[in-house]
């Protein structure tokens, strides 16, 4: 007894330090951020003068009133559905192409892997430039140069400078999505492949026992065992979009009528540039609410599956 | 032994404080010919003060962005740098002086005697209740009109247009003929509310768009909303990958000979002159119609913060800058005017010399999205609600934005 005792001691001991620095450094913050986010510190002068002054949820009214906000929050909705869908379903026929340990998949294995290598912010800057319109239609560039050479001038099209839409989406999302999409797809093969490896092969052996085809093999047998992988795949890359900043930032900044703004480029702007630290602090509230809504069932759920 | 041990750290604090002999100096010139400018002043200062260090706290980024930022954090922590580049206006007034974080420094210019030989207009930008906080160093005009000659000579246009119709009809020539005729790269927003708050100028008239700042005119003015009209009417004549450009890939569009024209602050003349291109040459200039009569001032600062480490360095850098010496090693490789009016003319190019002779006697403007004319957060706002006008076009909303805008930031609006 008295020794277990001691062993806990001596663990809290060695875990106090992280959980100080993480009490203060996340939490303590989190709850300073929601503090501000109901104060009326919209200018450096009210900041500085430091006298807080209680407006309830005054800034939240104000952001969800706001025309760039709604519009950010829509991006954010599109870009998050096709994002994850474009990357998991990529990242799932890569996987499936390469567990067929064709000749040369290992190769191909870590081209696809590759771009994940990259910082977003090189990513979003080579994108940028290949989907650059040019002055249209006498000078095209880029992808559109391309289509010009193939003499398919009839797609050529504005890219992320487009401003047309469909009820909500911004086409113009398109380019951006395709670049995230470009860049973890590899990161999602990678996560099925593990799965796919995992899988015992005496399964597979006993389905084709009872004349399962391939086909059938992956929709009916792997599939299915392949769901938890399926489920963190969603939350890692959910997470990411709900908050993605760099890619945008570098890529298209908030675009003609904020068609690519997302509410992380809102929040650096009113913050660091309109010193607005209450309105930038009730967005990251919304960002933080938004990525909770996702990732907190996902705890819980494997948290219960611990115990 | 203890007295021994006081002693001992007593001498240790002094002799570290005393042989720290630095200059720390804060700013966002990190590119091109600003770092060389830069460093030039820092020659010069060497040559008079030897022995003091000078540390080169620049923080990169377009237009100060990244800078402000962290600025803003140094003078929030109590570690103000000892001098540091700032607009003229209300980036520091707004910010740092009415917060009570700087210290006047009208008597440094009255103890060198120079206090008239800068434009009054310039120095009352800088100033607050009297006090003059910033020593401008260099100036650049933001209402300039960059073409290209050849374009020019092949729509046949003779003389540089004056009015609206002229311009537009110049435009129009351009379009025909197959160029872009107004080049605009709005990538990072601030180019189109550049555009715009010169057509407001023009409108206004200088002394309307001044007053406007001093609470004296109402933004609810027909001629504001004229301004958004012309607007209209000039992206008519844009490049439609605008938002995939930044603003020297607009003024390139202009060397590489498919734009007319672009409208940008002379830093664009600057560009246009790596790029291989002579003044007066290749490429001409104008003043954008209708701001004949006025210059809209982007100025560099340096100010002195309260609680400066080296204050007495900070001081002799102030006094320094201010004289016509480091004016005319700084500018000429910055490709900006000096803020002195008795400056010497033959250091500088055709294009430089025509600026500063109408930067003497032309009305001078604060701009907005340079910092100088209203605070941080209506020149953001004011560039949100110009990018989406870009799009829209909605001369009735965006008006009605500006007005809320104003309204928001304390400014007339009735």
């Amino acid at each position: 007894m008295r020794a277990l005792k001691h062993n806990v001691s001596i663990g809290i001991l060695v875990l106090a330090p992280s959980i100080i620095a993480i009490a203060i450094f996340v939490y303590g913050f989190i709850a300073w951020t929601v503090r501000v986010s109901f104060s009326n510190w919209n200018s450096f002068t009210a900041l500085l003068r430091g006298v807080y002054k209680f407006v309830g949820f005054r800034n939240y009214i104000r952001l969800f009133r706001d025309f760039r906000f709604q519009t950010d929050l829509w991006n954010t909705l599109f870009f998050t559905l096709f994002f994850l869908a474009g990357a998991i379903l990529l990242g799932l026929l890569l996987a499936a192409l390469i567990d067929r340990g064709l000749k040369g998949s290992r190769i191909f294995q870590n081209i696809f892997l590759f771009p994940m290598a990259l910082s977003f912010v090189v990513t979003g800057t080579v994108w940028s430039w290949i989907f650059a319109p040019g002055t249209l239609p006498m000078d095209p560039q880029g992808v559109n140069l391309l289509l010009h050479k193939l003499g398919l001038d009839k797609l050529m099209w504005g890219w992320y400078t487009s401003t047309q839409h469909f009820g909500r989406f911004n086409v113009a999302l398109l380019p951006v999505i395709i670049a995230a999409v470009w860049q973890l797809s590899g990161y999602t093969m990678a996560m099925y492949l593990a799965g796919l490896r995992g899988i015992p092969s005496s399964l597979i052996e006993a389905a084709k026992v009872d004349g399962a085809t391939d086909f059938q093999i992956f929709w009916k047998v792997k599939m299915p065992l392949l769901k938890p992988i399926t489920l963190s795949a969603m939350i890692i890359l959910g997470h990411i979009s709900l908050k993605i900043f760099d890619l945008v930032f570098s890529m298209t900044g908030s675009g003609p009528n904020f068609v690519t703004d997302v509410p992380a480029i809102y929040m650096f702007e009113l913050t660091f540039r309109s010193n607005r630290y209450a309105m930038g602090s009730a967005i990251a509230i919304v960002m933080l609410v938004m990525v909770a809504v996702v990732i907190v069932p996902y705890l819980i759920g494997s948290l219960r599956k611990e115990s | 032994m203890k007295r021994l041990m006081v002693v001992v750290c007593v001498l240790f604090a002094v002799f570290i404080f005393a042989g720290e002999n630095k200059l720390e100096i804060f700013s966002w010139w990190t590119g091109g010919g600003e770092e060389e400018g830069l460093l030039a002043l820092f020659d010069l200062f060497h040559k008079y003060y030897p022995d003091v260090e000078i540390i080169n706290a620049a923080v990169a980024g377009g237009a100060g962005t990244n800078a402000k930022a962290v600025l803003k954090t140094r003078m929030l922590g109590g570690n103000p740098p000892d001098s540091f580049q700032v607009h003229a206006g209300m980036e520091l007034i707004d910010t740092y002086v009415v917060t009570n974080m700087m210290e006047p420094i009208t008597w440094i210019l009255k103890e060198m005697g120079v206090l008239d030989k800068f434009p009054k207009a310039i120095l009352d930008i800088c100033s607050y209740n009297g006090e003059v906080y910033s020593i401008p160093v260099n100036v650049h005009r933001a209402n300039v009109v960059f073409y290209n000659k050849k374009i020019a000579e092949e729509i046949g246009m003779t003389r540089e247009p004056i009015t609206w119709t002229e311009f537009i009809y110049y435009l129009k020539k351009a379009k025909e003929k197959g160029y872009v005729g107004l080049a605009l790269g709005d990538k990072n927003k601030w180019t189109s509310l550049h555009l715009f708050e010169s057509i407001m100028l023009a409108e206004l008239g200088p002394d309307k768009y001044n007053a406007l700042w001093k609470g004296e005119a109402s933004f609810n003015d027909p001629a504001i909303e004229k301004a958004l009209e012309i607007m209209k009417e000039l992206l008519e004549f844009i490049n439609n990958d605008h938002a995939a450009m930044t603003w020297q890939d607009a003024t390139r569009l202009v060397f590489e000979g498919k734009a007319f024209c672009n409208m940008m602050g002379d830093w664009a003349e600057g560009y246009l002159k790596t790029l291989g291109w002579t003044p007066g040459k290749e490429f001409g200039w104008f003043a954008l119609p209708g701001t004949q009569n006025a210059f809209m001032v982007v100025s560099d600062t340096f100010g002195l913060p309260k609680g400066a480490p080296h204050r007495e360095n900070a001081i002799k850098w102030l006094k320094l800058i201010a004289s016509v010496e480091a004016q005319d090693v700084f500018n000429p490789i910055k490709g900006s005017i000096p803020a002195r009016l008795d400056a010497d003319k033959s250091k500088y190019d055709p294009y430089l010399t025509w600026s500063m002779n109408d930067f003497a006697t032309k009305a001078l403007c604060p701009s907005i999205i340079h910092g100088s004319a209203a605070p941080e957060s209506f020149a953001t706002a004011l560039m949100d609600a110009i990018n989406t006008f870009v799009s829209t076009r909605n001369v009735e909303r965006t008006f009605q934005e500006i007005l809320y805008i104003a309204e928001d930031n304390g400014y007339l609006t009735d």
